[in-house]
């Protein structure tokens, strides 16, 4: 048996060699990359940084062919997206075991983002058995592809295309070894998609960071807004007034990004601007109600209806990362949510300006 | 947990049963157990759990299986609302994806 390549013979002028490579193994389509199944800290810690929206729009390996242990030519291959999140989900799964990984150029995108988009799709999986020779690899004509890629990949034009045979494995990754150790069967549990509370959890960061910046130009505005006064515009009257505005934002922001996803399948209402206008309301009352009150009725009046307009939108929004709603359910619902949030955003205003004189 | 539902009789979804051949694909890749195969035929037994994600459509072989799917998110369809359906985004490289 020939001896693995070190990695020095791999290094290269401007290439750094992945720390998650052991060694390159040789091939008869040339080495293979086999990579190590452990999470290193760093990993995690990377991992948990896109969560929390920190440089997670580069976070992503080569496409290509990658090996865990010492596969051969039965060895099964798994696909997967080259996000990198997505590579670490699977090498962690196949801890222990054998197999070929081969990885699409997703442009760093996840699974199921990328099959709706295309980018995770029957031409790149093609492109991608070509370009690494995979068929020189192994003997058999089977992959593995994760369950939501089938939203973008078909595996009878595949077949047809390539002879290469699509196997669906499950849904979630975690459940691949049992998967692999039952023949390539799925249950019922492991072919559905849910959306349980650390689900949810685990998509707030990012939603709501996504928010901080449309944030910013409201409560700029409503400095602005906040210093109209008999006196035409008046700094101070603005510094007196603008930060219960901001906890009006602020409370609608959470009430949307925080409140109505955790307590998802408790509020009330299919439409999710429902739900936001019920969290709003609940988050909104405290802030007018006792803060608002040295505004008068119209003052706090316009601090709901701040609260609950950002909280009902941000929530009509929270349906992009929710995994049961249809694009058709959520225009359904922006036609009467979107006119009633500007309505009130209007309305808002008006009632704020006026609370001033 | 409560089972997370969403609106109810807007589904795109249409299956055409003459064209099924039974083969089963729809069941084994619906992420939300849409569809159950039935005397050889695939049948829609809960069309209010689609999320329109077309992965049954796009692996039936016979095109039995029909749906609009498309991105599901409020930011994403105002932008097609204002810029047109080809020029919709996610946001780009500072938005979702």
């Amino acid at each position: 048996m020939e001896k693995a390549s070190s990695m020095q013979n791999h290094e290269k002028a401007g290439y750094r060699i992945m720390p998650f490579v052991e060694e390159f193994i040789p091939t008869d389509a040339g080495d293979v990359p086999m990579i190590r199944t452990e999470l290193t800290y760093g990993d995690i810690l990377s991992n948990i940084n896109v969560r929390l929206n920190i440089k997670r729009d580069d976070y992503k390996i080569a496409s290509g062919l990658y090996a865990v242990g010492r596969p051969s030519k039965d060895s099964p291959v798994v696909v997967t997206a080259n996000y990198k999140l997505s590579f670490d989900h699977l090498r962690k799964a196949l801890y222990g075991r054998t197999a070929w990984i081969l990885i699409l150029d997703t442009l760093g995108v996840n699974v199921w983002c990328a099959a709706g988009k295309g980018t995770f799709g029957t031409n790149e999986l093609k492109r991608q058995i070509g370009l690494t020779g995979i068929e020189k690899v192994v003997g058999h004509r089977k992959l593995i592809l994760p369950q939501l890629a089938a939203t973008g990949v078909s595996a009878v034009s595949l077949k047809k295309q390539t002879g290469f045979e699509v196997i669906w494995g499950p849904v979630r990754t975690e459940d691949l070894g049992l998967f692999l150790d039952n023949d390539m069967n799925a249950d019922k549990k492991m072919r559905q998609v849910t959306f349980g509370l650390i689900d949810r959890l685990v998509v707030i960061p990012v939603e709501a960071s996504l928010a901080l910046k449309p944030a910013f130009y409201i409560l700029a505005a409503l400095f602005i807004l906040s210093g109209i006064s008999p006196d035409i515009f008046s700094f101070k009257i603005a510094i007196d007034r603008w930060p219960l505005s901001f906890a009006a934002v602020l409370m609608g922001i959470f009430a949307g990004t925080v409140l109505t996803p955790v307590l998802l399948p408790f509020v009330y209402g299919n439409a999710f601007a429902m739900k936001g206008l019920i969290t709003g309301f609940a988050a909104g009352l405290p802030v007018a109600l006792f803060w608002g009150s040295r505004e008068g009725a119209q003052g706090m009046i316009a601090l709901m209806l701040i609260t609950v307009s950002i909280s009902s939108y941000l929530a009509m929004n929270f349906t992009g990362t929710t995994p049961f709603t249809s694009p058709s359910g959520v225009e359904k619902e922006m036609r009467i949510g979107i006119p009633l949030q500007v309505s009130a955003v209007i309305l808002a205003i008006i009632l704020w300006i006026i609370a001033a004189f | 947990m409560k089972k997370l539902r969403y609106m109810t009789g807007v589904t795109t979804l249409k299956l055409d049963q003459d064209s099924c051949v039974g083969c089963g694909n729809c069941e084994t890749v619906c992420p939300h157990a849409v569809f159950q195969i039935e005397n050889k035929k695939a049948v829609i037994t809960d069309p209010d759990g689609c999320m329109e994600c077309g992965a049954c459509q796009n692996n039936c072989p016979t095109l039995a299986i029909t749906v609009e799917p498309g991105v599901g998110c409020a930011a994403y369809i105002i932008s097609g609302w204002i810029y047109g359906r080809e020029n919709a985004s996610c946001g780009g490289p500072n938005g979702c994806c």
